[in-house]
């Protein structure tokens, strides 16, 4: 890990000026952070620990509906909190299939977002990385890439956001609340994360020292409370990244569809919005054919960036089970393997 | 620089004057302090050996900076038996032969508390594995380390209810 200077100050606007220079970095819990300081892809010179700044870890239930979550709430209280977990199904599930529940523990809401897209090439300092050194190149696109993306990849970087949490977030129209020197401000979270491009480097859209200090669900994000799920296929049951996964979500009156929403995880350098897919279900019957319909849609522009091919078929079928699974309707308690192709609603033996 | 924190380590208070910001939680335990029970694995937030509770939650002490955690209270393995009284996760780990070479196993037993102190896993041995998957066992100790889980998330609800 690179030295570097430490700084924890004790509000907002202290954090924001400690931070508007070049080379400091935010540190939250550190998940992913001290990681990458351990590998030497992040190697800020300063680390200003907003750990201590008041006000930041508060879930409120608004009372139209929606919620207000501090950018310093930890992951698993997120998931935990009765209120929030009822109103945001496929929020609290996404959380509980990411990470371990020590990384939960730890991770906050803020963090989550702010995680680095990578990929092993991004990690590993000996090997040519735009998004780690801009210009250097690409390893991965000649190399292991059967994980990569197959949406919105360019030459530059084809590597994968990993975040499960935002995926919903995407789904669901979340807000989220920053903070600059020159004030405050909301950015919507399906804007937030950028695509590569000529620019891997610049991954979000915050301002040199911009915070983010919470985020927002609008009511209307409640309204699928009763068929929203969140399934994730990984290569091992349990503490993996996503190969491809899928937040769904219907509004149900009367047999049909009235509204639907979907995002992807896995398959690009943010969570994957699929606004073609869910036009084409409203006004549907919730059936098989129709959500085929819509994952043919959603990955109508998918192509491999790599050994990868498999992962669009693999996607059309995340986003059709995702979407059967959330007409079934949410389950009244959370499966013993959240998000997980094989939970089971009763806990019982999935597999061995 | 010097940067002073204050740690409440297994009930003692601990003062420590840090030379560097750089100190994992993790380091400071096995080297400044000498608590070598918490083991470092990974070292990247990846194998769970290095589990400890922090303000009551399981956390990951290779990837938390000490001075981040200046005022924290801190429960390692070293802090669960009361003289020579083990802890009951320590007894059922005994009892189900949830360890062979006994690296991971002091994580694991971390980890149980915390698990069972969140109480979402109950009994259900699905949920356990699940809630168990951030600590790796090379030796494949799985079997018995659900088993002990069972066994202790048992024992310590009746403690509860005897008590209450």
């Amino acid at each position: 890990m690179n030295p570097f200077d430490y700084v924890r100050p004790a509000s907002v606007a202290e954090a924001i000026a400690a931070a508007t220079v070049p080379g400091a970095a935010y540190l939250a819990a550190g998940t992913n952070l001290l990681d990458l300081m351990k590998g030497g892809a992040a190697r800020p010179g300063r680390v200003v620990d907003i750990t201590r700044l008041p006000g930041l870890d508060r879930i409120d239930m608004l009372a139209d509906g929606g919620a207000r979550v501090g950018a310093l709430v930890r992951n698993a209280d997120l998931a935990r909190h009765p209120a929030f977990a009822a109103a945001f199904p496929a929020v609290a599930e996404a959380l509980l299939s990411g990470a371990s529940p020590q990384l939960r523990n730890a991770a906050t809401v803020g963090g989550n977002l702010m995680q680095r897209t990578r990929c092993a090439y991004f990690y590993d300092t000996a090997s040519a990385c735009n998004r780690r050194d801009p210009g250097a190149g690409c390893d991965a696109r000649e190399g292991e890439n059967r994980a990569h993306a197959v949406l919105g990849w360019s030459e530059g970087c084809i590597a994968t956001h990993p975040s499960d949490f935002c995926v919903p977030l995407a789904a669901l129209d979340a807000v989220v609340e920053v903070e600059g020197a020159t004030g405050r401000r909301d950015i919507p979270l399906e804007a937030f994360h950028q695509l590569p491009g000529t620019t891997p480097a610049q991954e979000t859209l915050l301002a040199p020292g911009e915070l983010i200090t919470g985020l927002r669900l609008p009511p209307e994000a409640a309204g699928f409370s009763a068929h929203a799920r969140y399934l994730k296929l990984r290569e091992r049951t349990s503490y993996a990244f996503a190969l491809v996964s899928a937040a769904a979500a219907l509004r149900i009156e009367g047999g049909v569809i009235v509204d639907a929403r979907l995002a992807l995880g896995g398959v690009a350098a943010k969570p994957w919005r699929a606004r073609a897919a869910e036009a084409v279900l409203a006004g549907a019957a919730p059936d098989r054919d129709a959500f085929q319909r819509a994952a043919e849609l959603a990955l109508a522009e998918a192509r491999p960036s790599g050994d990868n091919a498999f992962k669009i078929e693999l996607a059309r079928r995340v986003v059709t089970r995702a979407f059967l699974l959330a007409a079934a309707g949410t389950p009244a308690r959370m499966p013993a393997l959240p998000a997980s192709p094989f939970a089971s609603e009763t806990g019982a033996h999935s597999h061995a | 620089m010097t940067l002073s924190i204050s740690l409440t380590i297994n009930g003692v208070r601990r003062d420590v004057d840090l030379d560097d910001p750089r100190v994992t939680l993790l380091d400071l335990l096995r080297e400044r302090l000498d608590l070598t029970g918490t083991k470092k694995g990974c070292d990247r937030g990846q194998c769970g050996a290095c589990t400890v509770l922090v303000d009551g939650r399981r956390i990951n002490s290779c990837l938390a900076l000490a001075i981040s955690h200046d005022g924290a209270e801190i429960t390692t393995i070293e802090g669960l038996a009361k003289g020579d009284l083990l802890h009951p996760v320590q007894a059922a780990f005994i009892a189900h032969d949830g360890f062979q070479c006994g690296f991971c196993t002091p994580g694991q037993i971390m980890s149980a508390v915390g698990l069972i102190g969140e109480g979402e896993a109950g009994d259900d041995p699905e949920r356990i594995r699940e809630g168990m998957s951030g600590n790796l066992c090379r030796c494949g100790a799985y079997a018995g380390i659900t088993e002990a889980v069972i066994e202790a998330q048992r024992r310590l609800a009746e403690d509860d209810r005897r008590i209450a």
